[in-house]
């Protein structure tokens, strides 16, 4: 099994003896199937223990696995006639944010999303899926077409965080994420958002104010990545894994805080499993809320997307 | 400029009097032990907690009193200190006050159990007099209703949480009722963490109730004060009509720490300051303290007299022609 995660390997020692048994019984013609048998229970019980029963830091490592499906791999299953388009019409083409028109069930839609690279090369153009202010400009341009057009906007979520560096400084990282947010509120069609991997702060919430927003099951949303809130609360950036079991971060939690409208299940084991069986999980729910906010007007869209985010948060009364 | 020397220091410690080694801003807060005290007298450069301040930025000492009287700037170098919420409004508003403030009974929950949380918001409650870390009201500036909310760096550093956002959108929303100017002083370390996802998420609640004012062609002015930073820089206060800020003001979306860490090289010296973000097209005006009244008064009269192209016309000096 490639790209196999610490807290699987009991899993994956268990079925590499199973298929030595197997090999065994074939080139030397003992019979261990009895034994083989035994062992695929076990092993069948030990995935349901381990899968059935993620903790949210085992959830953070899958929303990071090597092969965990991005943005363009669902872009690929879902859509049909996808045209991306490029650049801020600023600075640049921000290789982190990818978009453009496609259609979903045959209407034309606008898709956004966080791209990150499928091997160090394709990283260092997509700069690790963090990006800078001309990214979230780009997708503005982006979102501010489909609502021209009076296209649905669908996002796809899956950053660590928008880049912190100094030319994004320099160029306005603050300004562009803050702008994002105050201008999605105002799009006259529906937006769905869904967070398919990581979902770190502000970088992640700059294409996310949306009508609806999904979590996959084992993805996070979070003010701050795991480890650095460990580094902020314990200044101990090790401390990941307490952090991300005590900041509420995983798809369950978010659900029951009321910040998001539902879970997308994932297949056992992650995302990465099965990925025509987690597009067509994701298909199911794009056109379900879709056709949710179809009844709606445009200032019932925008009036739904205001109450949304006004009623998220938790105070006392004196 | 008032030098104190050592005799002086050394009388007060006579009398008893409560001493910081270091009262500059940042340990203003430090409690003066008996051994810090004992210390205190002995060399020159600490000076009575409470009376005097030293500065933390060319270490001229002030008397607290005459640092209150200059607007809390220094008189060496122009360093603008820390000012409290009541401190800012007395500074600003015509009667020093608020006409009505806002949504006082709103207070701190903890949503996700963080240990210790509302312990330390007693804590800050009971340092700084206030509820939670910004203020907001209707006042008067320059003779025109405003209303105004002030973040409180005291408290928590000023970070969102639940009721900092909900008092900042609530405070634009009674902008929109009342139509009248909003105008926000931010201060803020980011984000509310022990708030989690919960502290994010302010940052779409509140620019999503300033697209309301946008669309209502109501004024927002957003005055960035020391230090302005990740979630609240990231939102409210990089979306004003004008962005201000103070001189020296330090802002930015992430940390210079985590800045040089990612990508290993030394940032200029100025980076992230105020006169920084000037220079890189991020900010309309720094402007100084003591000139902070006179510019906001301008800018929201200009936005007060009747709008639009009729009015124009009709007190244009090219009409009487
Ligand atoms: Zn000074």
């Amino acid at each position: 099994m490639a790209g196999e995660l610490p807290f699987e390997k009991p899993l994956v020692e268990l079925q590499d003896k199973i298929k030595e048994l197997r090999r065994f019984t074939e080139e030397k013609g003992i019979d261990f199937s009895d034994e083989v048998q035994r062992l695929e229970q076990k092993a069948k019980d030990l995935a349901q223990q381990i899968y059935g029963n993620l903790t949210p830091w085992q959830r953070v490592q899958l929303a990071r696995h090597p092969e965990r499906p991005t943005t363009l791999d669902y872009i690929q299953l879902l859509f049909t006639d996808f045209i991306e388009v490029h650049g801020d019409r600023l600075f640049g083409d921000d290789h982190s944010i990818v978009g453009g028109i496609a259609k979903f069930d045959g209407h034309p839609v606008t898709v956004v999303g966080h791209q990150t690279g499928k091997d160090t090369k394709d990283n260092i153009k997509r700069n690790f899926g963090m990006a800078h202010p001309e990214g979230y400009r780009k997708a503005l341009r982006i979102m501010q077409q489909a609502d021209k057009f009076g296209r649905p906007i669908i996002c796809f979520i899956n950053t660590k965080g928008a880049y912190p560096g100094k030319s994004a400084e320099e160029r306005g990282q603050s300004e562009a994420i803050a702008r994002n947010l105050r201008e999605m509120a105002t799009f006259r069609v529906p937006i769905i958002c869904i967070v398919i991997g990581e979902g770190g702060s502000g970088g992640a919430l700059a294409i996310s104010v949306g009508n609806r927003i999904l979590m996959l099951e084992n993805s996070w949303y979070s003010v701050i990545a795991p480890e650095s809130a460990a580094a902020i609360l314990w200044r101990d950036a090790s401390l990941g894994m307490r952090a991300a079991e005590s900041m509420k971060i995983t798809a369950p939690d978010l659900f029951e805080l009321g910040v998001i409208d539902g879970v997308i299940p994932e297949p056992f084991g992650g995302a990465h499993r099965d990925l025509i069986a987690q597009a067509s999980a994701v298909k199911t729910v794009i056109a379900e809320q879709l056709e949710q906010l179809g009844h709606l007007t445009p200032d019932e869209l925008i009036q739904d997307r205001y109450e949304k985010f006004k009623n998220i948060g938790k105070y006392a009364t004196l | 400029m008032r030098k104190v020397g050592a005799p002086v220091l050394k009388d007060l410690f006579g009398k008893k009097r409560k001493f910081a080694t270091v009262p500059s801003e940042t340990l203003a807060r430090v409690p003066a032990s008996a051994d810090m005290a004992k210390e205190a007298g002995t060399k020159e450069k600490e000076v009575p907690e409470g009376l005097m301040n030293k500065c933390p930025h060319c270490g001229t000492i002030h008397y607290s009193k005459d640092l209150e009287k200059n607007l809390r700037v220094c008189k060496g170098c122009q360093y603008h200190y820390a000012m409290s919420a009541p401190e800012r409004l007395q500074s600003l508003l015509d009667e020093g006050v608020l006409t009505e403030e806002f949504d006082t009974n709103l207070i701190t929950a903890n949503p996700l159990d963080f240990p210790g949380y509302l312990e330390k918001i007693e804590q800050d409650k009971a340092n700084t007099d206030l509820n939670e870390a910004v203020i907001t009201g209707e006042g008067i500036l320059g003779g025109n209703r405003i209303v105004i909310g002030v973040m409180d760096s005291r408290f928590r550093m000023a970070s969102m949480g639940s009721v900092v956002g909900e008092k900042i959108t609530r405070a634009i929303e009674q902008a929109i009722d009342r139509r009248l100017p909003f105008i926000l002083f931010s201060a803020s370390g980011g984000a509310r963490m022990q708030e989690g996802i919960l502290s994010l998420m302010q940052m779409a609640k509140t620019s999503a109730a300033l697209s309301r004012l946008d669309r209502e062609r109501l004024l927002f002015i957003s005055v960035m004060t020391n230090p302005t930073y990740g979630g609240v820089s990231a939102s409210f206060s990089s979306l004003g009509d004008y962005n201000i800020a103070e001189p020296g003001a330090m802002i930015g979306f992430a940390g210079r720490r985590v800045i040089e860490q990612t990508i290993r090289q030394e940032l200029p010296k100025d980076f992230q300051t105020a006169e920084f973000l000037l220079k890189n097209g991020q900010l309309d005006m720094v402007v100084h303290r003591k000139d902070m009244r006179t510019t906001l008064s301008k800018l929201v009269e200009m936005h007060t007299s009747r709008e639009g192209v009729e009015a124009w016309q009709e007190s244009s000096p090219l009409k009487s022609h």
